[in-house]
């Protein structure tokens, strides 16, 4: 069965890897990454701006931004996916491929995930450091600009890194609207073997599992020096060492 | 979009019936998954605390593999996959009784096993150990001082992350579509096929889906309050 495995990666390494690229979308494996990427490129300014909105004081920022996340939490994000499959097209009027139809639900999803592990962090420093801002002279976005956001996106820097892995996780579901990444490319190799059809998915899992895997540890290593860093800087007694900081990530 | 009639699909009873039955079905494939997750998940949590040597590696190596691959791919290897590699009788005893619903319970109970067991152990892990010694002290036996000291204390300290993984898992019961499982989802798209009405049927889902949601969630707040100790010491 081993044997089997290593003869379908040996056949089909290039269209896991990058799809029917020169011949046609460019899918599999690269089109999953830079699927993850852009969405994270994106929903990151986004989840500050939610996460402003909701540690605001006026209900008018606060209230929308609340009510979006509460809408993104509770409804499937396949769902979200079909939504989006059928509204991007009639609002932009043109045909939008399916590439970008799952980039806007992921940005939308992982910007309502990620505030909450913005304002976590936010919340977490602490209204000290906000009030020392204003009274060294800042304004408030001064302050955020200079003296918050610095310190809490520095702490949440594994929190985003989970993000991202989640990320990695929900393009999968970009399958049921054949979005050509590592999932799809893996079920056309299915199709065209037809008699190995779990060697193809054992070969898909263990993928997604090399890279997921990697990221995770990665983020806990630099979980760990950040913690001991900033307990470093500021002579936090040893207990403040094992407080967990709050990874907020959804499972999929 | 224009000629927005919910009345097309909740007065037809073809797709009244269709609605219905999906939610039946998530509601079987949630029920079941769920409570083979947490069967599966204590039995984790018994294996990693246990003085066996392999235990914990190997619990952990599950919660690793269910962590890092996606739910969507774990439903395809069981469906797609280890259906084709079981024994004929089997497999044609699966077909009869909607493999579809079967394999998407196995699929999201092993998978939600993980964190729930995780989520269990850090609440076990976060009831000081000065309760053990105590409950020993005081003539427990292992066994019974878990069973009456720990556990509860460590399955209060767990409710959050089990509420918000319960709701996790209430959703990802509609991934069950993908291996033809027929929910909600696969209800709410065989009425968009039949009626057209893409926006109405599509409404009717999402809302379903957050009530739902929002019930789980309810209960949960609920159970918190009843097992808060500040509750108790107050009444």
């Amino acid at each position: 069965m081993i044997h089997d495995m290593i003869v379908i990666v040996q056949d089909y390494w290039l269209l896991l890897l990058i799809g029917q690229y020169p011949n046609g979308p460019l899918g599999g494996l690269a089109n999953t990454l830079i699927l993850s990427a852009l969405s994270i490129a994106f929903a990151f300014p986004v989840s500050i701006l939610f996460a402003l909105a909701r540690l605001s004081r006026s209900p008018l920022l606060r209230w929308p931004v609340t009510a979006l996340v509460y809408f993104t939490r509770g409804v499937p994000l396949l769902m979200l996916i079909l939504w989006s499959y059928f509204l991007v097209p009639l609002l932009t009027g043109a045909d939008v491929p399916s590439f970008v139809t799952m980039l806007t639900t992921l940005v939308v999803y992982q910007s309502a995930f990620l505030s909450e592990v913005v304002r976590a962090g936010i919340v977490a420093l602490g209204p000290g450091q906000m009030d020392a801002g204003r009274a060294l002279g800042h304004g408030y976005l001064g302050a955020m600009r200079f003296i918050i956001l610095p310190q809490a996106l520095y702490n949440m820097i594994p929190s985003i890194i989970s993000t991202f892995v989640s990320t990695i996780k929900d393009t999968t579901l970009g399958y049921v609207i054949n979005v050509p990444d590592l999932t799809f490319a893996a079920s056309q190799v299915n199709n065209q073997l037809l008699t190995q059809p779990f060697q193809v998915f054992l070969i898909l899992a263990i993928v997604y599992f090399a890279i997921c895997w990697t990221l995770t540890y990665f983020a806990n290593r630099l979980e760990r020096s950040i913690t001991r860093r900033r307990a470093g800087l500021s002579n936090l007694p040893s207990a403040a060492l094992v407080a967990p900081s709050k990874i907020i990530s959804e499972q999929l | 979009m224009s000629d927005f009639d919910l009345s097309a699909i909740l007065g037809n009873p073809e797709y009244t019936a269709m609605l219905l039955h999906g939610i039946e079905m998530t509601f079987i494939i949630y029920a079941c998954s769920w409570s083979m997750a947490m069967a599966l998940a204590l039995l984790l949590l018994a294996l990693r605390l246990s003085p066996f040597r392999f235990g914990d590696p190997l619990v952990a190596a599950y919660v690793s593999y269910h962590r890092n691959v996606p739910t969507l791919v774990q439903l395809m290897l069981w469906y797609f996959g280890i259906f084709t590699l079981m024994p004929s009788g089997v497999a044609e005893w699966l077909a009869v009784h909607n493999a579809e619903a079967i394999f998407a319970v196995i699929g999201l109970g092993l998978c939600q096993a993980a964190y729930f067991s995780e989520d269990l152990r850090s609440g076990v892990r976060s009831v000081s150990p000065g309760q053990m010694q105590a409950a020993r002290a005081l003539g427990h036996g292992y066994v019974s001082a878990m069973r009456f000291v720990i556990m509860p204390q460590g399955v209060r300290n767990a409710l959050p992350p089990l509420i918000n993984h319960s709701v996790s898992l209430f959703k990802n019961s509609s991934l069950a579509v993908v291996i033809g499982a027929s929910e909600l989802t696969h209800a709410v798209k065989e009425i968009e096929n039949l009626s057209f009405r893409t926006f109405e049927a599509y409404l009717i889902g999402t809302v379903l889906y957050l009530f739902f949601s929002l019930v789980i969630m309810s209960i949960g707040a609920y159970l918190s309050m009843r097992t808060d100790p500040a509750r108790s010491a107050r009444a």
